[in-house]
């Protein structure tokens, strides 16, 4: 199916920004889903609030626009509720890591499958341009005027804290990168978390002198390096990008069916 | 297998915001805004099919098609 | 004995009466005194295939639910005050998105942590107005185990017909006390199944697109109709608009389907009304000790009467209104501030004679107490 298949056309031009990193997640995402061959049918994309979970409207799939730093609560209701579904959970920085905190580390917890897509564009967007938990020690924000004092959260060490058996960090400058993610987070059946490092030249970028989207993109290029790769190892300084957790271990929901064949037995007793 | 030919880059305008990120990062140089701001195709001789333009696009606003290959 | 006969805790007729009705997914938070509805569901649901979950707090709780709602479950939670408050907002995310679903608030003393583990009935006003905006909410309660299992049935019923969610307002003294339960034979009670729409694969569906009766087809997550479920303002295929016309129709749509529907959600019991001189108006366990006064006074000729309301909200204020025109004294019993109170006063040609017997300390209102607040009212002294 080409690509147009999978979008609400009806809704576009989409409301990003010029040189939003959303949009190009959003052309890797339907294009994983796409070599995948999944039915639209048997997908449910289920987002929070923010530029970054706008996404799910402009998909032709099963959408779920909850509140603020829920998303990853509802989709486990309705995982659970239809364990056969596949689960897509697009979330910005500040939704899944801030106020969604507490629920992506116990989902993580649970190892239940479904594939948390963080859309870390370091800002509060869609509220005009807040510091959240990814913007970094130094940075400029609305909220951080004089700069800001916070450190980040390391998404990935977070994750695999936490017991996510899928852990991948790419950028939107890494396309091809970002739909083999996709596509591998998607696959493996437990809780994936990919961090796709993106940008919002509206608000972090201008405030930060960071120039126009495209420079921002090859900031990524430059700061970044693939996993244990010489160019890590020439510059410790750089972001490891790749797939760094990637195991087997029980999924939550059929770990629950197990239950209820137990239950299942013990009720006919007597 | 032969390289792929261009057709044709499909561009789709009301969609084309102009972000530049097309442009910054073809590695032939083949495309440039226009005086509204619009993607155009420059050069496209030049064009060797990556397909960059259409990943990296936000608003899947460029389409490369490719000349499919002939059987002889 | 017959072997439908329970004697069990108020929290647990709760979980039979939820059961009955069809619940297949429970996802909760331990708060006393509701714990022991979580902690029976984990046991009972996976024995006929349901599922149970304890989230990480009430507020994922209560979002597990509306997800699993979509997927097509009979859905529940339960908390109490505090937990309450957390569910608030994803309260009104199910209000705004017609998804229907129970929640069990099994009132403590408040507010704040307050008395986990003694009676109130502080959470009435919660119930109705506890999440932002404008909004209809429907609220019903009950004061003894056969009721509560009935409720509990009635609240899914509700959920369905209405497209919306169903709060039960229990308490402390009701959720913890054992009774006697006669469990109702398959198919006693009528129950109402999910409606879901007969528009086929391909053909455009409205998930917001009343019928004719008023009713909305649902169509389950994971079906053939790809639709868009937002908390936005938003038109019938389910997509955000701040169009005036659309926000104007569907807040008015939102009120409406309740507000307008008062009557046919009315449910209430009524004990020697129809002559009363005092008019007792009560409910929950504080209904226990008013029908005490009325079972107690009226062999020795006082014309007491009590109209025990099960459903709160929508407050059925035509019903009270009519019952208290005879009457040359309405007493409110409730064991807070006057919650019911104040709706009563509002719903009545005359309040000057409506009246309030509380009790706020965390214990449950005694009879004794309620006659002496009538003695003073009358004038007679303790």
């Amino acid at each position: 199916m080409p690509v147009k298949d999978y979008i609400r056309e009806r809704f576009f031009p989409h409301l990003w920004c010029p040189g939003c990193g959303h949009g190009i997640v959003m052309n890797a995402l339907i294009r994983a889903i796409e070599a995948l061959g999944l039915s639209k049918n048997e997908i449910v994309m289920v987002s929070g609030i923010g530029c970054s979970s706008r996404i799910s409207g402009y998909l032709d799939f099963h959408t779920l626009h909850t509140i603020h730093g829920r998303a990853l609560a509802f989709a486990t209701g309705v995982k659970m509720g239809v364990p056969g579904l596949n689960i897509i959970v697009p979330m910005g920085d500040g939704d899944a890591l801030a106020i969604g905190g507490n629920h992506f580390i116990h989902a993580a917890r649970r190892n239940i499958e479904m594939t948390a897509i963080i859309m870390n564009n370091r800002i509060y967007g869609m509220t005009g341009g807040q510091y959240s938990p990814l913007s970094g020690y130094g940075t400029l924000a609305t909220t951080a005027p004089y700069t800001n004092i916070d450190h980040a959260f390391d998404v990935v060490q977070l994750s695999t804290a936490a017991g996510a058996t899928f852990v991948a960090r790419t950028t939107t400058y890494h396309v091809q990168q970002m739909i083999d993610c996709f596509k591998k987070a998607i696959l493996h059946e437990g809780f994936s978390v990919v961090e796709v490092l993106s940008q919002c030249p509206t608000y972090f970028g201008r405030k930060n002198k960071m120039g126009s989207a495209a420079d921002m993109m090859a900031f990524y290029r430059d700061h970044t390096a693939p996993i244990g790769s010489e160019k890590k190892k020439e510059n410790p300084d750089l972001i490891e990008r790749g797939i760094f957790v990637q195991k087997d271990l029980p999924e939550y929901c059929r770990a629950y069916d197990k239950i209820i064949e137990r239950a299942k037995g013990k009720g006919k007793k007597g | 297998m032969a390289k792929p030919k261009l057709k044709e880059h499909q561009i789709q305008t009301e969609w084309c915001k102009g972000c530049g990120i097309c442009v910054a990062f073809c590695p032939k140089s083949v495309l440039e805004l226009d005086p509204q701001d619009k993607v155009c195709v420059a050069r496209p001789e030049d064009c060797i099919c990556c397909k960059l333009c259409e990943l990296r696009c936000p608003d899947i606003a460029i389409e490369v098609i490719v000349e499919k290959e002939g059987s002889g | 004995m017959k072997d439908n006969i329970r004697f069990i805790q108020g929290n647990e007729a709760c979980v039979e009466g939820a059961l009955y009705a069809g619940l297949d997914f429970f996802a909760g938070y331990p708060i006393t005194p509701s714990t022991e509805i979580a902690e029976h569901l984990s046991y009972r649901l996976p024995q006929s295939g349901g599922k149970f979950i304890q989230m990480e707090d009430e507020i994922a709780s209560m979002c597990a639910i509306i997800g699993a709602s979509l997927t097509g479950h009979k859905v529940m939670t339960a908390t109490s005050g505090p937990g309450f408050s957390l569910m608030q907002e994803a309260l009104g995310y199910a209000i705004m998105t017609e998804i229907p679903c129970v929640i069990v608030d099994v009132q403590r003393g408040g507010p704040s942590t307050g008395l986990p583990t003694s009676v109130s009935q502080g959470d009435v006003n919660q119930a109705r107005w506890g999440t932002h905006g404008d909004h209809a909410v429907i609220a019903l309660t009950a004061s003894n185990h056969q009721d509560i299992f009935a409720i509990t049935v009635e609240a899914f019923n509700l959920a369905e017909t209405y497209r919306t969610p169903v709060i039960l307002l229990f308490d402390e003294v009701t959720g913890h006390m054992r009774e006697r339960l006669v469990l109702p034979e398959e198919g006693e009670i009528p129950l109402v199944g999910r409606l879901r729409t007969s528009v086929p694969e391909g053909v455009d569906y409205h998930p917001y697109l009343p019928r004719e009766d008023g009713r909305l087809p649902m169509s389950d997550f994971g079906g053939v109709h790809r639709y868009n479920v937002t908390g936005l303002f938003h038109d019938m295929w389910g997509f955000p608009s701040n169009n005036p016309g659309v926000v104007q129709g569907l807040l008015r749509h939102l009120m409406d389907k309740i507000n307008n529907n008062a009557h046919q959600i009315a449910r209430y019991n009524e004990y020697f009304v129809d002559d009363a001189q005092v008019l007792l108006i009560s409910y929950g366990s504080a209904a226990r000790s008013a029908l005490h006064v009325v079972q107690n006074r009226r062999p020795r000729g006082e014309r007491v009467g009590l109209l025990e309301l099960q459903t709160l909200w929508p407050f059925p204020a035509d019903l009270v209104r009519e019952r208290c025109r005879t009457p040359e004294i309405v007493m409110v019993v409730e064991m807070n501030m006057g919650q019911v109170l104040q709706a009563v006063k509002l719903a009545v040609d005359d309040p000057e004679k409506v009246f309030l017997a509380n009790r706020i300390d965390g214990s449950l209102i005694t009879p004794t107490d309620i006659r002496n607040i009538l003695r003073v009212i009358q004038g007679k002294g303790v």
